[in-house]
């Protein structure tokens, strides 16, 4: 053991590297990876952008460990680190949502949102996804009454009643219906439902089977969010002489409110995105059918994949913008819930 | 409305766990009792078994017979909500609703048992407030959130809630441990003034708290890990502190022990 001692070599407080000098480092990189790939013999800028990223990632600490020593240089490098993994996260985010802007802007207005494909052939430059709106509104409109219900009062007998086996069941097969694939939803409706009861292909059915895929979700976010209410609340409220069913709908479930929101939203808007489950329930359809009990409707997703296995140019904007309608739809619904749980939160 | 307490041994368990042994006591209304003895030895789980607030715990169960003046609060038939109703506590951390304003979790006993009309709750509000020494700190914003008041008047706060249903006993879980002195003072205040109306049943870690605040002072014990707590005496707090019988007490109350 060495005697402790606060004077430390490796740190020399006195010095420190300013933000100009980081920002010659930074320069210094990009340099360095243009140069690098043209003498590799290449142009591509992206490559660039990566070469000069981890000459950067080399340099800084390099320089922050001449100036001020190895605990700063250590901070510096996984500083960058951190901004690096952030800036590449978000990369595929922002090019994603970019693309489908930039494509989807061409077809994406009043005539798109107002008509359906009745009459449309893929070559044809009209048409287009006022039937897919209504058929995703009310599909995911049905399933989210069937499995927000269910799930809200399945977590909560889990978080608050539930003693024994019956709790680890319902845990246990909520764990595995999360990992089941969309379309093992479709086929069960499919097979149950269409074939079986002889229902038919209907907008419900597609609403069965996105509720199947809704309920895990909505069950597992809301038991967490409920679990994390304190104890000493819902004891406050009991040593007041309130029922437990109270304690629960009026001092448990308000203080969760904004964390089960945010929850049930991230599974619609997962549910919503669906296209697989929807192929097998209720196919897709070219004309309005404002019934959902009855006969094939179309959804957006599976109208964005009629439309993306054409080869036409008409029908591939279509699909663009069909996409952009679908991506405006699911934005519209988090907005929406991060005002309803920004109201439920009591203003401090 | 003060009632009196009349506990026949009671032992209380946690599964198969025994918390406290043959517990037998009676609290006087209209008087403050304390509860003391080292951490463990079960003299909050004692407490919690005299509102039945003990079995909300899974697997917890009471047995032996809790007398308010004639009626068994473990008799057949008797509601555990009813129960908490008439005995009232007050938690060791202040535990306001934080979803609601100070107005609404002074409300809250009420509302939730049914309780409606603006003036009826105005006033039950304006008493409870009182009644708990906050009402001219927090008058002018009853519409803010209870969980923006400083810890002192949290507690405050929390007893003028449990105030506002007029229980006949009052139930304190250590309610001082986790403020500072001038907010202990206010509280031990408080306590004074209520024992005029409610019978008042405090466990607390600190004896001159005791000393202070109470008429009967009880001292819980346990023989050693694993074994059960029980009460070794309870006596005036004047006696207690002065001239206990046992010599257990002697030596907690004089440091030797505990």
């Amino acid at each position: 053991m060495s005697t402790a001692t606060l004077s430390d070599s490796s740190v020399r407080p006195t010095r420190s590297v300013s933000t100009g000098a980081l920002s010659g480092v930074g320069v210094l990189a990009v340099l360095v990876g243009t140069a690098v790939v043209q003498l590799a013999g290449g142009s591509n800028p992206a490559l660039m952008v990566v070469v000069a990223g981890l000459a950067y990632l080399v340099l800084a600490p390099a320089v922050v460990l001449a100036v001020q020593g190895r605990r700063a240089a250590v901070d510096r490098l996984f500083t960058s680190l951190a901004w690096g993994s952030f800036l590449l996260a978000l990369v595929p985010l922002v090019s994603v949502v970019a693309l489908v802007v930039k494509n989807g802007a061409k077809r994406f207005d009043l005539d798109f949102l107002t008509h359906s494909m009745r009459g449309i052939g893929p070559r044809d430059a009209h048409g287009g996804a006022y039937h897919a709106i209504i058929g995703t509104l009310q599909q995911v409109g049905i399933a989210s009454l069937i499995a927000i219900p269910i799930g809200l009062l399945a977590a909560v007998y889990v978080v608050e009643h539930g003693r024994g086996p019956l709790v680890s069941a319902v845990q246990f097969v909520t764990d595995v219906m999360t990992g089941v694939p969309s379309i093992v939803a479709g086929l069960f409706v499919f097979t149950f439902w269409v074939l079986a009861l002889g229902q038919g292909f209907s907008g419900f059915a597609a609403a069965l089977a996105l509720a199947i895929l809704m309920l895990p979700t909505v069950v597992r976010t809301t038991e967490v969010v409920l679990a994390l209410v304190p104890d000493s609340l819902r004891e406050a409220a009991l040593a007041l002489g309130v029922p437990r069913w109270k304690t629960v709908v009026r001092v448990v479930l308000p203080t969760a409110a904004s964390g089960i929101t945010t929850g049930v939203v991230l599974a619609i808007a997962r549910v919503t995105g669906e296209t697989a489950p929807l192929l097998l329930t209720a196919l897709n359809f070219d004309s309005i059918n404002t019934n959902p009990f009855q006969g094939q409707q179309a959804g957006l997703p599976s109208y964005v994949f009629a439309q993306a296995g054409q080869p036409q140019a008409a029908a591939l904007d279509r699909a663009w913008a069909g996409a952009l309608t679908l991506l405006l739809l699911v934005l519209l619904l988090n907005l929406v819930a991060r005002l309803i749980s920004r109201r439920t939160r009591l203003k401090g | 409305m003060a009632k009196r307490i009349v506990a026949t041994d009671v032992s209380a368990y946690y599964g198969s766990l025994k918390a406290i042994e043959g517990v037998s006591l009676s609290i006087e209304p209209k008087s403050v009792t304390a509860l003391i003895g080292p951490s463990g030895c079960g003299k909050s789980t004692f407490l919690r078994t005299l509102n039945r607030m003990h079995e909300v715990i899974p697997g917890a169960r009471v047995e032996g017979k809790v007398l308010l003046d004639d009626e068994d609060l473990y008799g057949e038939g008797v509601d555990a909500v009813a129960v908490r109703r008439t005995i009232g506590m007050v938690f060791q951390r202040p535990n306001p609703f934080p979803t609601m304003s100070i107005y609404d979790n002074v409300a809250a006993g009420l509302r939730l048992n049914g309780i409606k009309g603006r003036q009826r709750l105005d006033e039950a509000v304006e008493r409870s407030l009182r009644g708990a020494n906050l009402w001219t700190e927090v008058k002018d914003r009853l519409g803010k959130p209870g969980a923006g008041l400083s810890g002192g008047q949290q507690q405050r706060l929390c007893i003028a809630r449990a105030i506002a249903v007029e229980p006949q006993v009052l139930l304190m879980d250590e309610p001082c441990s986790a403020l500072d002195p001038i907010s202990t003072l206010a509280i031990e205040d408080l306590m004074t003034d209520l024992k005029d109306r409610y019978t008042i049943v405090i466990v607390t870690h600190n004896m001159q708290q005791a000393a202070r605040v109470s008429d009967s002072t009880g001292f819980f014990t346990i023989d050693g890990p694993g074994q059960p707590g029980r009460l070794v005496e309870i006596d005036t707090t004047e006696k207690i502190f002065s001239n206990p019988s046992e010599k257990r007490t002697e030596d907690y109350i004089t440091g030797r022990f505990g």
